[in-house]
């Protein structure tokens, strides 16, 4: 693509003007990422027909990312009781995310292979883990 | 990632190595007995049954990974195999997974395609893969074959009373799937009152035998469909989701497993594999395990003959 763009004037141009505002995009996020207070992001892998880690800990206000890896569909979707988390069906490579605000534990399933199962616990930091 | 790990590479040969070859079994007085097989796809006993169906299972439209990039092309094939039958089907049964991910354009380019096929009818039930949002709603919109809302449904045909089930609902987890309370009571009534001399031909999805929990590949609460069936004399019970042949014998009641026309899956908790992704094999292999199957039943003589068809069928 770079090389394309760099044997046409018109579209080196182009390019450069991408570059720069790539690189703004880029300070933008930087920036945000430094001072904003945007929500601390932890992840789960979906892979092998399981959840990874199937357990995690966080502290209240932590976004939880879930990505699926399998070539099957998966969802995150919450146990009985509180439907928190009901993600759609997540093919090869999508993403489901939830902030966590309340304490307390969190089971969830994947409803397509329910032996699928992870659980989230949110605690405030210094409080005992279940 | 897209390639395939050597240990699943090793593992596939031995599933291609019995998927590839066709197994004829026929029923007589409710057990089942190997009358050989061929590799050739070749209809032998089968022909001149009163009535004939086809199998159909897992086509996953939607799918478009390495392990198969044109599951409509596998399905097209499918069906210009079964219109080369000598003796034309009276319908098809597709035993789930119809879409990949239950997107009604799948499911709307699954009924495109099946109607292409040369028959009166295709009876669906539905597949895990076809129930991950919105449980059966989605489905049902092009797959409501009585139209009472519900996936689950019985017919007769020839003397035989056929039951299409859904057991990819009731998901709780930590388990396998089940049938839950509402169906199994519905199950009950259908069956009540009929001579227990009637053939009866179960289709659903997930195997009703407990093949492998780990994978959930088993049904919770089959045990109770199952003694609801033992009374009756012939039950066949034909399955999908685990894309490859196997079959348990219950006394009268037989249970079979399919071919997909999508993509293989490793053997049941097979070594090495870890867990029931897609496998990806050579184009020359992919052929041997997808297919479909033919099944007869023989009035007068109690028989049902099932015969797997590879879409490649191989050389003898």
């Amino acid at each position: 693509m770079n090389s394309i763009n760099l044997e046409h004037p018109n579209l080196a141009r182009h390019g450069r003007r991408f570059a720069l505002s790539a690189l703004a995009l880029a300070m933008t996020v930087t920036l945000s990422g430094s001072f904003a207070a945007g929500p601390l992001t932890k992840t789960v892998d979906i892979a092998k027909f399981a959840f990874v880690p199937k357990e995690i800990t966080i502290e209240p206000g932590t976004r939880l990312r879930w990505t699926n890896h399998d070539e099957t569909p998966h969802t995150v979707t919450s146990q009985a009781g509180k439907k928190v988390l009901s993600s759609p069906g997540l093919d090869v490579d999508d993403q489901y995310e939830f902030v966590f605000t309340d304490e307390g534990d969190f089971s969830y399933f994947c409803t397509v292979h329910p032996m699928m199962t992870g659980v989230v616990h949110v605690r405030k930091a210094g409080s005992k883990a279940p | 990632m897209n390639e395939p790990r050597p240990s699943r590479r090793e593992a596939l040969k031995c599933l291609s190595a019995w998927s590839a070859t066709a197994v004829v079994w026929t029923v007589s007085g409710g057990v089942p007995s190997a009358l050989g097989a061929t590799n050739t796809g070749a209809t032998a006993k089968a022909d001149g049954g009163d009535l004939t169906f086809v199998q159909i299972s897992d086509t996953h439209i939607g799918f478009k990974r390495d392990a198969n990039p044109d599951v409509v092309g596998s399905l097209r094939r499918a069906i210009a195999d079964i219109h080369t039958l000598p003796q034309t089907p009276a319908f098809v049964v597709h035993t789930g997974d119809v879409s990949h991910l239950s997107k009604a354009e799948e499911f709307g380019s699954a009924k495109e395609l099946l109607r292409e096929i040369h028959v009166d009818r295709v009876h669906t039930v539905p597949g895990e893969h076809d129930t991950i949002d919105d449980g059966v709603t989605g489905y049902l919109k092009f797959f409501d074959h009585d139209g009472n809302g519900r996936a689950w449904y019985s017919f007769d045909q020839n003397g035989v009373h056929f039951v299409g089930l859904t057991n990819t609902l009731n998901f709780k987890a930590g388990t396998m799937a089940s049938l839950g309370d509402e169906q199994l009571a519905w199950l009950k009534k259908d069956l009540s009152g009929r001579s227990s001399s009637t053939p009866i031909v179960v289709l659903g999805h997930i195997p009703m035998w407990t093949i492998w929990e780990p994978w959930g590949w088993g049904t919770s609460d089959s045990a109770q469909a199952m003694a609801l069936l033992r009374p009756f004399g012939s039950v066949t019970v034909l399955n999908g989701h685990i894309h490859q042949v196997l079959q348990k014998v219950e006394g009268n009641v037989s249970l079979h497993t399919a071919m997909s026309l999508a993509y293989p899956l490793p053997t049941p908790g097979q070594a090495g594999i870890g867990e029931p992704g897609p496998v990806k094999v050579s184009a020359g292999e992919l052929g041997k395990l997808l297919g479909t199957r033919q099944v007869s039943v023989i009035r007068g003589k109690n028989e049902l003959a099932l015969i797997d068809r590879p879409l490649d069928k191989g050389t003898a």
